[in-house]
């Protein structure tokens, strides 16, 4: 049965009021339900979010329509921080930690892309402090390239001041890692 | 540094000064989303975590200054009352999330109410920082700054790809909303802001009424702020802002000469007419005060009306909001009680200029 309000959706909704012995059924998809106050918003999320957590909808119907639930169940990502699922994640509309954007790192570029007029990138501000540490990480990640194809190549004298420098460098990155609440 | 410094007064210290294009930009706001690393965002964080966050804030920063935002004050939400979370509210100073989430909620206000920092809120951190006028470039390197001050004991989850990580997607990259409140009268008598919300919500902006999301324009008194906050930098964000917001007081200035040409002496009796209904009224509920006032306001703007200062407008639109009312009344107030204060109230504050 499809959404009689939209005519896109199918109706997951469906409501019979009886009035005065009128009988009235309605058949809406959840994102008209929604608009028309058949079902209530949750206390914090507002118009925006809603309109969200139905895109997100959308973006996975493919991926669990063929093999059902237990397809679902068996590829449902879960963070291993906050334990937040991806389908929760999609219903709410928000992430519960920063470990979440590692976990659903892989499905997050479309819907950023509608949120953000096809933008998945940063482009902005780096934090003063963390930015340096940020930096020296890339520096840290290169160094180890670098020293692991010294190695392969044989050439030990140089590997070793590579080594020497990576040492120092995770030193820094200790000593400056600041107090957290 | 108590509670009571930010229930006495309607409007901030800020707000008595001018800044540019005043006429039309009551304010700009910049507000930048933040969060800690290691902790989850409070919609699933535990108490306990949420907590040590809270006593953090008032441990380190309760008490502090930087640069001209002196004398932070450390509110916790628990400990107000319904009605002083709604003043808080109606001054902008905290948002209606924070006034709900009392559990772990806080927020740091400076002493002249230009920065507000809430704690727990949708995110661990929300810092506001507002200034008079039309001035965004300048709110934003301020509120940088402080962002920076704030960097120095917190690491922010941030990350090279995706930036600051925020709870809601809709925040993530800069994490930032810039905003400017704009007093619009001209626009809406002649219908010509209909034509304009759509193009301008088009460009990735969004227009909403003077309490934010899902409000209605109160005084014809209208929020605008960027959608997007991820894939440009902060400066580009403000800068497209920018173009958009001097746009619209072009027009909105060209149709005031418009209107006073082709309606004269019955734009004159329009504002003439609210002036009276305030001066004279013994109930008034709030759309009509918002309206009567807007037209007073008006009537300051284009020199008609001489002796009342242009703040009115601001410091009347908050001090006739219900929490303010039943501040001022020390008491629960019905919304017949209100009209009638809300009168009073109007009635004394324009002797006040006489």
């Amino acid at each position: 049965m499809e959404c009689q309000e939209c005519h896109e959706r199918p109706a997951t909704v469906h409501f019979t009021q009886v009035i005065q012995g009128q009988k009235m059924e309605v058949h809406v998809c959840k994102v008209c339900a929604k608009e028309m106050g058949y079902m209530s918003y949750p206390e914090e999320g507002h118009s925006l979010h809603n309109l969200l957590s139905g895109l997100f909808n959308f973006d996975t119907s493919g991926l669990t329509k063929p093999q059902g639930k237990s397809y679902q169940q068996l590829h449902d990502l879960q963070c291993p921080k906050c334990e937040m699922t991806f389908s929760q994640f999609k219903q709410v509309g928000k992430f519960g930690c920063a470990v979440c954007y590692e976990t659903f790192n892989d499905r997050l570029d479309p819907i950023f892309r509608r949120v953000h007029a096809g933008n998945v990138k940063h482009n902005g501000k780096i934090p003063k402090r963390q930015g340096g540490h940020l930096h020296k990480k890339k520096q840290l990640k290169d160094l180890k390239a670098h020293l692991k194809k010294l190695v392969e190549n044989e050439e030990f004298e140089e590997a070793a001041k590579v080594r020497d420098q990576i040492r120092e460098l995770s030193q820094q990155d200790d000593s400056e890692a600041g107090d957290q609440a | 540094m108590t509670l009571q410094h930010f229930m006495n007064e309607a409007i901030s210290p800020w707000m008595r000064k001018e800044g540019p294009d005043s006429d039309i930009v009551l304010s700009s706001r910049i507000r930048l989303a933040r969060n800690f690393a290691n902790v989850a965002y409070p919609i699933v964080a535990d108490p306990s975590q949420l907590e040590e966050i809270r006593s953090f804030f008032k441990e380190k920063y309760e008490g502090k200054s930087f640069g001209a935002y002196k004398n932070f004050a450390f509110l916790s939400i628990r400990d107000l009352t319904v009605i002083e979370k709604r003043v808080l509210v109606e001054k902008h100073l905290i948002s209606p999330l924070l006034a709900k989430h009392s559990e772990s909620a806080a927020a740091l206000i400076s002493e002249n109410e230009q920065v507000s920092l809430m704690i727990n809120e949708e995110d661990h951190i929300r810092l506001q920082l507002y200034v008079p006028g039309f001035q965004l470039s300048e709110a934003l390197q301020q509120a940088f700054e402080i962002d920076d001050w704030l960097e120095e004991k917190i690491n922010y989850a941030f990350d090279e790809k995706r930036g600051y990580l925020t709870s809601c997607p809709t925040n993530v990259g800069t994490g930032m909303r810039a905003s400017v409140m704009m007093h619009l009268p001209a626009l809406v008598v002649t219908k010509q802001i209909n034509r304009m919300l759509p193009a301008i919500n088009q460009l990735g902006l969004v227009v909403r009424g003077i309490y934010g999301e899902g409000s209605e324009a109160q005084g014809n008194i209208f929020q605008i702020s960027n959608q997007i906050t991820l894939g440009k930098p902060e400066a580009d964000i403000v800068a497209d802002l920018q173009s958009v917001v001097k746009q619209l007081i072009e027009y909105e200035r060209y149709a005031r000469e418009q209107l006073i040409k082709q309606l004269g002496v019955q734009l004159e009796d329009r504002i003439y007419r609210s002036y009276g209904v305030l001066e004279y009224a013994r109930i008034i509920e709030s759309q009509e005060a918002a309206a009567c006032l807007s037209n007073v306001r008006l009537g300051i703007d284009l020199g008609l009306i001489k002796n009342i200062s242009r703040n009115i407008l601001n410091e009347l639109m908050i001090l006739t909001q219900p929490g303010f009312l039943q501040q001022y009344a020390k008491k629960t107030l019905n919304a017949n009680e209100r009209d009638q204060l809300r009168a009073s109230l109007i009635r004394q504050r324009l002797q006040l200029e006489q």
